[in-house]
């Protein structure tokens, strides 16, 4: 019994010390993304390796999420004879949850395993500390840049799912199963609210991209500078990610859709 | 003879330091001078917190207890901006180079210039390239640190921990896991560099002869103590067990070839544990 609370505390204890780590280089992060801005060379190498790089697993993933939406839409709606809604149902699912989410997911295991596997080599080779030595502070060399280029780049990504999704079940249903195409559309663009819909999944990909951003960095900087210690990082990173985008997720919902 | 380095001109001043890791003492209660415009060694064997001392002179780490002083400045007592400013006067060679791996020889040696200097790029060419011809690898410029082989690495680390011509070098290891010719080539360019930029370096290793062939001044180090100091000749001659055991590198001494343990025979005959 002694042992078991004695474990419990001892647990306790490491994540909260382990929060406040984060908490604080959260901060330093952020005051560091001041310095970033006049030195705009360093942001947009970021958003190359973070953002354009990830450009074809979105699009595609993007395109098959749509797709299967219009199949599945559009047996469900024909039974009730709405197959002519089948646009809202796409692009509603899109923008509001599957954009935001699934994108945020692949950017968490394209972007973030690789951000955290980099800063955690980086420290595991002297680099940073080298930095430091130098007189650079790697935190604002280093690390704000990458987290200003994801948390900038994962709502673009999340808009580009959504958009390819939206012609992938625009392909499927009105291509293949025959939905009329002016119906998909109009219907979209009548029934589609900008600020309900649209704005809301743009916050939502918003919180997701600063989330997956933190922690990925973190657990990078913060990683056992060994072999073993950057491989659990990673790991880490994947699976914090996905719970908290999911959670944030039904937060966020909770907040957002509440009371229509 | 008198041996003992004045404070007045020491670059670098070690006192009472004690520091620890966990449970584990590193230092206990040390002092150090490192004297202007020489080469100090720190010597002893692997294990016994060389790097951490070299870390605690750049601030990397706190001391528990004690100061050190660089260049009249308390390296732990400085504010933030302070301290960065007394780095950029500090070079520091990494025992593993540490050079950023995304960019080229030549951009890693115009780090620190581009970081802390507004000059024009024309003028960093000429700087980076001056550096480079200082270690002998203005050729190698256009290479990536994989493409670099070990020596080559640490000699381009070199070039950039002086491109900001800086007041002290601290070598950690500089000899480990390097040819006969790469350490040559380091045993001359640490000798040579000292002497022509009137740099003053603290080289931290293990190599006995490479060291003892350059440096002015040795600590020997062990379990936290200083065990033994003086030229390289006095520490030849010196008349410390462990001195002697570290030079010559004989297997047993006063330092252990057994890792602490019980009784061999007891440990044998102790049955019925897996360990």
């Amino acid at each position: 019994m002694t042992e078991f609370l004695q474990l419990l505390g001892r647990n306790t204890r490491t994540s909260f010390t382990k929060l406040g780590r984060s908490t604080f280089f959260l901060l330093q992060t952020l005051s560091g993304i001041l310095s970033v801005l006049p030195r705009p060379r360093l942001l947009f190498n970021q958003m190359y390796s973070v953002g354009v790089l990830s450009f074809l697993i979105i699009t595609i993933s993007g395109l098959f999420v749509g797709m299967v939406l219009g199949l599945q839409g559009y047996y469900i709606l024909s039974d009730f004879g709405a197959e002519e809604t089948l646009g809202v149902m796409v692009a509603a699912s899109l923008v509001r949850e599957l954009g935001p989410v699934v994108s945020a997911l692949l950017f968490a295991g394209r972007a973030g395993s690789a951000l955290t596997a980099e800063i955690g080599l980086m420290k595991a080779t002297e680099q940073l500390s080298g930095m430091e030595m130098m007189a650079v502070d790697p935190i604002k060399r280093i690390i704000s840049p990458r987290f200003l280029a994801g948390f900038l780049s994962m709502p673009l990504l999340a808009a580009l799912f959504s958009a390819v999704g939206i012609i992938g079940g625009q392909i499927v249903g009105s291509g293949l199963l025959g939905v009329d195409e002016g119906a998909y559309w109009s219907q979209m663009q009548s029934n589609i609210d900008f600020k309900d819909d649209i704005i809301n999944g743009v916050i939502k990909s918003i919180v997701f991209g600063f989330v997956t951003s933190w922690i990925a960095l973190f657990e990078g900087y913060d990683a056992i500078p060994t072999s073993e210690g950057v491989s659990r990082a990673t790991t880490r990173t994947v699976v914090n990610s996905a719970f908290s985008i999911l959670g944030l997720d039904f937060i966020l919902t909770a907040l957002m859709f509440g009371d229509n | 003879m008198d041996n003992s380095v004045t404070p007045q001109n020491s670059l670098v001043s070690v006192q009472n330091l004690s520091f620890s890791r966990g449970n584990k003492k590193i230092f206990d209660d040390i002092s150090l001078e490192f004297e202007r415009g020489k080469i100090t060694a720190i010597m002893g064997p692997s294990g016994t917190g060389k790097t951490t001392l070299l870390k605690l002179i750049g601030g990397q780490l706190f001391p528990k207890q004690g100061s050190i002083t660089v260049d009249g400045n308390n390296v732990h007592r400085l504010r933030r901006t302070e301290l960065y400013n007394l780095r950029k006067r500090m070079g520091m060679l990494f025992q593993s180079g540490a050079l950023l791996t995304d960019m080229s020889v030549f951009d890693n040696v115009a780090f620190p210039l581009r970081e802390h200097t507004h000059l024009p790029e024309s003028m960093i060419r000429t700087l980076v390239l001056m550096k480079l011809q200082a270690v002998g690898l203005r050729g190698a410029r256009k290479l990536m640190p994989n493409e670099l082989s070990g020596g080559m690495a640490r000699r381009i680390a070199l070039a950039r921990a002086i491109a900001l011509d800086p007041m002290m070098i601290m070598y950690d290891e500089p000899f480990t896991g390097q040819d006969p010719i790469s350490k040559g080539a380091l045993v001359h360019l640490i000798k040579s560099l000292n002497a022509i930029l009137g740099l003053t370096s603290i080289i931290v290793s293990h190599d006995v002869h490479e060291t003892a062939a350059i440096a002015d001044y040795i600590y020997v180090i062990s379990e936290g103590k200083i065990v033994g100091q003086g030229t390289p000749k006095e520490i030849e001659h010196s008349e410390s067990d462990w001195v002697q055991q570290f030079m010559t590198g004989a297997a047993d001494g006063p330092a252990h070839f057994h890792y602490p343990a019980k009784d061999y025979v007891d440990d044998l005959l102790s049955t019925g544990k897996r360990y």
